[in-house]
């Protein structure tokens, strides 16, 4: 017995949850199965989505289930922790993804040990998908550059185009939400968009850079606090470019910056040595 | 002066601090609320600037006037740096700004002594009243004490503040009294000591009234709901910073240091700062920096004594006249990582057998971290560890493999001479350049 699943989009772990767990209890081993992602997953221009649920205990929404599950296959409960990282490796951008997780739950369901071994090759790899995805999130909160813009209501519209290496937008969102609840703001991607105004999530299509808003005037602030925050006398590229690599510089307004600092860095720290201890200018005396 | 020519002389004038760190606090967001704003446990770094240091929050001064003399500062009084001073407003509306642009986490605001160290506390806590009263900002502060300023300013800053530090300057009393003659060391410690009590008691009642049967649902008094909070006091800790390389101090000191520190005051980081040339240098330091990979390799020590249980007296080779040590001088080794340094000083540790040893043995071994350890114990629960699962672990193989034995490897041999060992371990020396 074959069986191909679509999956409605690429970030869409509700209905890979839902498919594995039909797979399983019918017994389909992993060869069996064929996924793949529709490509129009959503057609609607931000179509209202509700919150995501308040991350609800991991295997909770699985109870409904299980009894059934358990009545047919006795080991389709999986380590709480597993779903954890399955969550974040299923946003991962590759196309083998859907395929390696369900071939761990499959065997995960059939060789009770494998939950402890660390070492196991599908499981390792798993855990380096969801620490991909997991460090593309963490890039994510911190490389968002707000613009804001003023679209005619009383408060502007914030603004941020920004390119992930994974499918983790909407996984992201609720962060952002609870950070900037008070704002209006708008999160631009290729995959997908991400709206809050009148304490509403929606998701839309994805979009381009064109749809962003270009640099405003208060923008020169941060630059101007870039520049002076650097100390040329530590320049360490390697270690800059270590975190910050170079793939997001395109859309952070600071990153223009840095080729210029770097190259005048070494003149000016040798200027401040070259210039020598100086003599007191004043002395005010102390107050206390 | 336009915000703009202030920011950039009040930036400059505060990068010398090292702490950026926005972590440690507790989550809070800004639903329900009526700002902008959230913590996790875990602070996120917005950018990196050239010098590969994080830009998580805004780190200015609130004037770089300064009526103190200390000679490594940049905005000491004798120092002929141009000065400029913000006013509350103007910090308050700089953060908001940022933080909008999801730029920063937060804000760590500090200040030249103007006045009396009172008056400078004041201003300094205004700002952090003003962004948690009047915008109800929810991120992160960092506020930098000043050790003289009354008991009371330096409660109301914990009221506000995420975290509190007080810079210990200088690994020495003797390095303070010759470089910063107006600061007094035992004034600094006093006040690190009170920051620690207020930190204690504040999460002392924290875990008290969440421990109670029923938490903070018991209602205590007719027509409330819930029972007031515990007092807030820097939930994010205190931390302090020593400056490396501007005094004679070695690294066996300046770790002692350290030691002392946490151990008695709790603090939550030490930093370490290379002493870095500055625009208009005082004539009575070392004009040139000393190398940076020294402050490297005292991180990597002070890691050490916080994760991985070493003490501070083990990591610094003991000063001269120890026969054989090379580099007897209190000094770490450049050339070697602390851990890599005490493993080939100690070949009679290893090898550490992987499948047996527990797991204060494991983090002894160079190239295994902590979460390495953790997965390592996991992992032999269910299988005898092989030489190729250590491959698998993406483990830096050639440091590792010296010091451990598995079933089918032993590294006997090589641990025999530890010259040849040191040899092979520490790179090839490099000409290193002196601002590299």
């Amino acid at each position: 017995m074959q069986r191909s699943i679509t999956l409605s989009h690429a970030a869409d772990w509700p209905g890979f949850r839902q498919a594995a767990r039909t797979c399983l209890q019918a017994g389909l081993p992993p060869e069996a199965v064929h996924w793949q992602v529709a490509d129009d997953a959503e057609s609607d221009l931000f179509a209202a989505e509700p919150l995501p649920p308040e991350a609800a205990p991991a295997d909770s929404a699985s109870d409904a289930d299980a009894a059934q599950a358990q009545a047919e296959v006795p080991a389709t409960r999986v380590p709480r922790a597993f779903l954890a990282l399955a969550e974040h490796a299923a946003l991962h951008s590759d196309p083998e993804r859907h395929a390696l997780l369900y071939r761990a739950l499959w065997r995960l369901a059939h060789e009770p040990a494998l939950r402890h071994d660390a070492l196991d090759p599908d499981l390792a790899r798993l855990q380096r998908l969801a620490a991909a995805v997991r460090r593309d999130m963490h890039k994510m909160r911190a490389f968002v550059r707000f613009r804001a813009v003023d679209d005619g209501q009383a408060q502007p519209l914030h603004v941020a185009w920004f390119e992930p290496d994974h499918h983790i937008a909407r996984a992201n969102a609720q962060f952002f939400v609870q950070r900037f609840t008070q704002m209006r703001w708008a999160i631009l991607t290729p995959d997908c968009s991400l709206r809050w105004d009148a304490g509403a999530l929606q998701t839309g299509p994805g979009a381009t850079r064109a749809d962003a808003p270009p640099p405003d005037a208060g923008e020169a602030l941060w630059l101007t606090y870039y520049r002076h925050t650097f100390n040329p006398a530590r320049l360490k590229l390697d270690m800059m470019r270590r975190e910050m690599p170079t793939r997001y510089w395109k859309n952070l307004p600071e990153a223009t910056l840095i080729d210029g600092l770097a190259r005048d860095a070494h003149e000016r720290s040798a200027r401040m040595v070259a210039a020598g201890g100086t003599v007191p200018q004043r002395r005010i005396a102390a107050t206390r | 002066m336009l915000t703009e020519s202030k920011l950039a002389i009040l930036a400059d004038a505060a990068k010398y601090d090292a702490s950026c760190a926005s972590s440690g606090t507790s989550a809070r967001n800004s639903v329900g609320g009526r700002g902008i704003g959230s913590t996790e446990g875990m602070g996120i770094c917005h950018s990196y600037a050239p010098d590969g240091r994080c830009i998580s929050l805004l780190k200015i001064l609130l004037t770089n006037y300064c009526q103190y003399d200390c000679l490594y500062c940049v905005n000491r009084v004798s120092s002929n740096v141009p000065r400029a001073r913000f006013a509350v407003q103007e910090v308050v509306d700089l953060t908001l700004d940022f933080y909008r642009r999801n730029c920063i986490e937060g804000l760590f605001l500090s200040s030249g002594i103007i006045q009396s160290p009172d008056h400078t506390m004041e201003r300094v806590v205004e700002v952090a009243r003003v962004l948690r009263e009047e915008h109800d900002f929810r991120g992160y502060i960092h506020l930098k004490t000043i050790p003289d300023a009354s008991p009371e300013l330096l409660q109301r800053a914990g009221r506000y503040a995420d975290r509190l530090s007080i810079n210990i300057e200088l690994p020495t009393e003797q390095g303070l009294a010759a470089l910063a003659p107006e600061k007094d060391g035992a004034a600094i410690q006093r006040s690190m000591g009170r920051l620690a009590l207020h930190i204690d008691d504040a999460r002392q009642q924290a875990r008290d009234q969440r421990g109670r049967p029923g938490g903070a649902q018991i209602v205590s008094l007719p027509g409330r709901t819930r029972r007031a909070e515990a007092p807030r006091f820097a939930p994010g800790g205190q931390s302090t910073q020593m400056i490396v390389g501007a005094d004679a101090a070695d690294d066996r000191t300046i770790l002692a240091t350290s030691a002392r520190l946490y151990g008695g005051y709790g603090l939550r980081r030490v930093y370490y700062s290379a002493f870095s040339p500055i625009p208009d240098a005082s004539r009575a330091l070392p004009l040139a920096a000393p190398p940076l990979v020294r402050e490297h390799r005292l991180y990597q020590a002070d890691w050490l004594m916080r994760f991985y249980g070493f003490t501070h007296d083990e990591i610094v080779p003991p000063a001269p006249g120890n026969g054989d040590e090379p580099r007897g001088s209190g000094m770490l080794s450049l050339e070697m990582d602390p851990k890599l340094a005490w493993a080939v000083a100690h070949p009679e540790c290893f090898p550490v057998d992987l499948n047996t040893a527990p797991r204060e043995r494991l983090l002894r071994v160079p190239g295994l971290g902590v979460r390495t350890v953790e997965k390592l114990l996991a992992a032999r629960r269910v299988r005898r560890l092989r030489h190729a699962d250590l491959g698998r672990l993406h483990l830096p193989l050639s440091k590792v493999l010296p010091f451990v034995a598995v079933t089918d490897h032993l590294p006997h041999d090589r641990l025999r001479a530890p010259a040849r060992l040191r040899a092979q371990l520490a790179p090839a020396p490099v000409q290193t350049s002196l601002f590299a």
